[in-house]
């Protein structure tokens, strides 16, 4: 599999040389290659899961340390290492399944042979559903069963299962990564629309004549507005420019376009005009366990003046955006330092450069971060693809999305 | 309108006089004896810590007294005349006054000038200072002064009362021997602090004997003498007079520039070119804003056609309207200066008094100024002072001696509220930074600047953040100044300041102004990083001289602001293509270029002042005391 290898590398170089901007393509494409890499895998015949969990896992570490500020990447590493679990635990349930209806309808045993992949399906089914829908009374209810019936099955029908594992091990290998790869599929897919999705509340969040700030550029926010107005909604916009890259100006150029009612402010002007806004809606960099945000930069100031003035803060993120950390001092662990060029012209100051300490050390400091942490006290709402959130709900959400036991992408010693 | 303020300006001194007889309520002791002299002492007591700060009782005195002067002055000459005479006396006074070159036309100025500030309050204040030592000698002689005035009416205003003072110390003696009596009165009646009575009750024990005239005029303020209600009714005639003070005080409201009638006509006294900007913000119609492109070119080739703009003016008009003078320190000293020239090259001309003529002069100029750039509030207050020194031009002196006092005058404002100010500010403010702080400082503020370089200069080992933002970029003037002078410096814009606030342990900010409501409004984001501090628990302390305290209160940035060009906004320096290049040919788009914001007071640690360092909650302490001192001694 040479040629996964160059794919591989290929990506990290992206990410060390920060060519891929924004949570939204990197996500879909380490998705992309992760699915490419399940796909290439050779699968030995025993321990099928295993051994691709940590094909993904030892990639995934190192995607994870190219950038490591980038969580889409981890985040969705996760998610496919999660898939792979259940796809795995489905395909077991359902084979155990199989075999607990053989043992209690004993004289139909040809039928139940023609009932297996039915069953297994389903069970699929369910495990899809449960790993890519919201938690519902449904979900919970569909489990039950199975579960039951693996106690019984695993109490009852010991050694039978060990017959038919060596029996279709070869239809099994070929379903799992076939699953796998259908799922990881599904994950793109989902990535792709969850801008529409997150759109789609816009008209149970935005009013007529309702005043929004924002600040900075992100794509979930322009179509969330862009929706709302579509839906025949009136209301304005001021628009932070967001420095030092000011991508607030072509969001409101993109605005204005589809016939908003814009105001650019600059940034410093945010805390003066808070108190007539009725709304904040921003995009995230990444949402934490914890319900913190790593937003663009400036967003921490935005959201204590939203606070101040009790506007509700509200952070529209797609669901490939959460991530299982629980954060620690991440204003500067999980932060960068951009280049200076951003804040400072080339040129400009240059003057004072060559002033120093008598260490050699220059007396003159640019600072640039990227990101802002914004804690979850000062988030009023999270708008993801599956609904809305309060903060104190992320931690839930994220056990729906992720296995505890790939929290920590580390390489850890083989297992087998 | 005219006719009655001048009335108005003079009631204090009439007041006052009536001040320091706190009479009304010792002729109500009299007709029930045995329960008020408890009651007057506490109002001695209450006055004389009322009384400690010198420029306040001028204003409460004034307002309370109304009532009082009647009584004194009837106990001197015979009741019944006296009363008419007194009723007399206040129409006469006004009538005298009125008419008195001194007084009306500042008051009348301050009325009809545009600008939001009026010399009106500055003039009652000197009033009452003048006459305060007149106070304590006691009603009577005001009556007669008023009787000398009435002799004299054609006499010089200012004449009468400067000798007032002389006759009335002769009668404080009898005054004193009254309260004498009455303080033993009292002393019979109850036990209670008579030590107090003193001069103040002195001139209230007076109207205690003439008690039945003299109560009408008191009566109407107070209506039943009774006892337990006396101090009550005290109070209110404390507090009702500042109230009807503070009325006076209010400034006038500033022009609203969505009231079409009133911006046609500014626009057509207007020298500058004002073409209203397109594509305005909806919430910001109040304030003006212009086109900018032609403003300074148009006005540059105007200079000629201007006759009633001084040269000087015009020329610092032109330095606001192109940016050259940004700061409100240098924007002040710089008005002040070309006021200077203009008063030195001032003639009056034939048949005009100098103090109107003058005043209508500078208004001219000051409006030419607006029309450059909307006033700071720290230039309103030193355009206030010069006003009221105008108008306390005695007629007595001659021009030359008038013009170079004015000159002197105004070299003292930015003297000592200007300059000597800062150096007393940088001396506090360097006491609160310590080896090893970071000291974050946003924008660019020559006071901070100082503050910073002194620090320094005194081996404080020190780093210094500055913190920016669009669309000036002062901040990058601050750091090359730091850095040249060796100071270690970060620099950032203003989003990031919440990664930095974590590493600052001190906020250093300038302010434009600082309300009376402990806001201090400042150049916009200063709001933000004083934010951003609170949360941080990093303390804030803003350095702001005590001349641009203001009385106005405001809560939000909204409200009362100056709005930039739009322009800055849409070009980001360093890049090529603008995607808002054509913004003014969207009708959706809207560019806002606040210039300031208004911090709460909650976020503010410390304002340090030359009068040192005082919490927010303090700033109308300074208002009121030390607003005064505005007045030059």
């Amino acid at each position: 599999m040479p040629d996964t290898h160059a794919l591989v590398n290929d990506f990290l170089n992206k990410l060390k040389k920060r060519k891929i901007e924004g949570s939204k393509t990197t996500a879909k494409m380490t998705a992309e290659l992760l699915r490419t890499v399940i796909s290439q895998q050779r699968i030995p015949n025993t321990n099928q899961a295993g051994a691709l969990i940590q094909a993904i896992n030892a990639i995934g570490e190192q995607l994870v340390s190219a950038n490591p500020v980038e969580l889409a990447v981890g985040n969705i590493v996760r998610r496919v290492l999660h898939i792979i679990r259940e796809e795995d635990l489905s395909l077991t349930t359902a084979s155990i399944g199989g075999l607990s209806l053989q043992a209690l309808s004993d004289d139909e045993d040809n039928i139940d042979r023609d009932d297996r992949p039915v069953l297994s399906a389903a069970a699929v089914a369910a495990a899809a559903r449960s790993t890519l829908r919201p938690p519902s009374l449904q979900t919970l209810l569909e489990d039950v069963p199975h579960s039951a019936a693996i106690h019984q099955s695993s109490s009852s029908a010991g050694d039978s299962e060990e017959k038919t594992k060596s029996t279709d091990k070869n239809s099994r290998s070929r379903k799992l990564k076939h699953n796998v790869i259908e799922t990881v599929n599904e994950l793109i897919q989902d990535i792709a629309t969850c801008h529409e999705l997150i759109a789609e509340q816009a008209v149970e969040h935005i009013h007529h004549n309702e005043v929004i700030l924002t600040l900075g550029s992100s794509g979930t926010v322009i179509e969330f507005l862009c929706a709302a107005k579509e839906k025949k909604r009136n209301f304005r916009v001021f628009v932070a420019e967001g420095a030092p890259r000011y991508q607030g100006h072509t969001l409101a150029k993109e605005l204005v376009t589809r016939g908003l009612q814009t105001t650019v402010i600059t940034d410093s002007a945010v805390f003066a005009m808070i108190s007539r806004v009725n709304m904040v809606i921003v995009g995230a960099h990444a949402v934490m366990a914890n319900g913190g945000v790593i937003a663009p930069v400036g967003l921490n100031m935005v959201a204590l003046a939203a606070q101040r003035h009790a506007v509700p803060f509200v952070v529209l993120a797609g669901i490939h955006k959460l991530c299982p950390l629980y954060p620690h001092n991440p204003e500067v662990l999980l932060n960068e330092l951009k280049s200076p060029s951003e804040v400072l012209d080339f040129g400009e100051l240059s003057d004072c450069m060559e002033y120093s300490t008598g260490s050699g050390a220059p007396l003159l400091h640019v600072v640039n971060p990227a990101f802002d942490y914004v804690p979850p006290k000062l988030v009023s709402l999270f708008i993801t693809d599956t609904g809305g959130h309060n903060p104190s709900y992320m931690y839930r959400l994220i056990a729906d999305y992720y296995s505890a036991d790939d929290l920590v992408l580390q390489h850890r010693p083989a297992v087998s | 309108m005219d006719p009655r303020r001048p009335s108005r300006v003079i009631d204090p001194k009439v007041r006052k006089v009536g001040f320091f007889t706190p009479g009304p309520p010792p002729d109500r002791t009299q007709s029930g004896p045995a329960a008020t002299p408890p009651s007057q002492s506490p109002i001695s007591n209450t006055l004389s810590p009322i009384m400690i700060p010198p420029a306040r009782h001028a204003s409460d005195n004034l307002s309370r007294a109304v009532g009082m002067p009647v009584p004194a002055g009837s106990q001197l000459h015979g009741h019944p005349p006296v009363d008419s005479l007194q009723v007399g006396s206040y129409t006469l006074s006004d009538s005298v006054l009125s008419p008195s070159p001194t007084r009306s036309p500042s008051s009348r100025v301050g009325l009809d000038g545009d600008f939001s500030e009026d010399s009106v309050n500055w003039m009652k204040r000197s009033n009452s200072g003048r006459y305060t030592p007149v106070l304590p000698t006691g009603g009577p002689d005001l009556t007669q002064s008023i009787e000398a005035s009435i002799d004299e009416s054609s006499g010089d205003h200012i004449a009468e009362l400067q000798k007032n003072p002389k006759p009335l110390k002769a009668k404080t003696t009898k005054a004193e021997r009254r309260a004498l009596q009455e303080a033993q009165r009292a002393a019979k009646a109850t036990a209670k602090g008579e030590g107090n009575k003193s001069v103040a009750t002195s001139a209230t024990s007076a109207p205690a004997q003439t008690s039945k005239p003299a109560r009408h005029p008191s009566q109407k303020k107070e209506p039943p003498p009774l006892v337990s209600s006396t101090p009550i009714l005290e109070k209110k005639g404390t507090e009702k007079a500042p109230e009807k003070d503070r009325k006076k005080e209010v400034p006038p409201p500033r022009m609203q520039f969505d009231d079409k009638n009133r911006v046609e006509k500014a626009k057509k006294r207007s020298v500058v070119k004002q073409t209203e900007a397109r594509n305005r913000v909806e919430l910001f119609r109040h304030l003006p804003q212009y086109e900018r492109e032609n403003q300074l070119s148009d006005l540059e080739s105007k200079f000629f056609q201007l006759d009633n703009v001084h040269p000087a003016v015009f020329k610092v008009g032109l330095q606001f309207l192109s940016g050259d003078i940004m700061w409100s320190n240098a924007r002040c000293i710089s008005m002040l200066q070309s006021f200077q020239k203009i008063i030195e090259e001032y003639t009056t001309p034939p048949e005009k008094t100098l103090t109107r003529d003058l005043t209508t002069k500078i208004n001219a100029s000051v409006s030419f100024l607006i029309e450059c750039r909307p006033l700071s509030i720290s230039m309103g207050n030193a355009i206030r002072f010069l006003k009221s020194r105008i108008t306390k031009i005695p007629l007595t002196q001659t021009e030359f001696e008038a013009k170079t006092s004015l000159s002197s005058d105004i070299d003292r404002y930015i003297n000592e509220k200007i300059i000597l100010a800062d150096k007393v500010i940088v001396g506090h403010a360097v006491t609160k930074i310590r080896d090893g702080d970071v000291l974050l400082t946003y924008g660019s503020s020559a006071l901070i600047e100082m503050v910073l370089l002194h620090a320094y200069g005194l081996r404080r080992r020190f780093k210094v953040v500055v913190v920016d933002s669009r669309p000036h970029l002062e901040g990058r003037v601050m750091v090359r100044k730091l850095v040249e002078k060796g100071v270690s410096c970060t620099y950032t814009h203003v989003n990031a300041v919440s990664y930095i606030m974590h590493e600052v342990t001190r906020v250093f900010v300038g302010a434009a102004s600082v309300l009376a409501n402990g806001t201090v409004y400042s150049a916009v984001g200063t709001a933000c990083v004083a934010m951003v501090a609170h949360a941080f628990h990093v303390p804030v302390l803003v350095c702001c001289e005590s001349y641009k305290f203001h009385e106005r209160v405001q809560l939000d940035s909204i409200c009362s602001n100056e709005l930039g060009d739009p322009d800055v906004i849409a070009k980001v320096p360093g890049r090529k293509d603008n995607c808002l290049d054509d913004w003014a040919n969207k009708e959706n788009l809207q560019l806002l270029n606040l210039a300031y914001d208004v911090t709460p007071a909650d976020y503010v640690s410390m304002i340090v002042t030359e009068h040192g360092m005082i919490p927010p909650t303090s700033v109308p302490v300074i208002v009121r005391e030390y607003g005064r001192e505005h007045i030059l001694i």
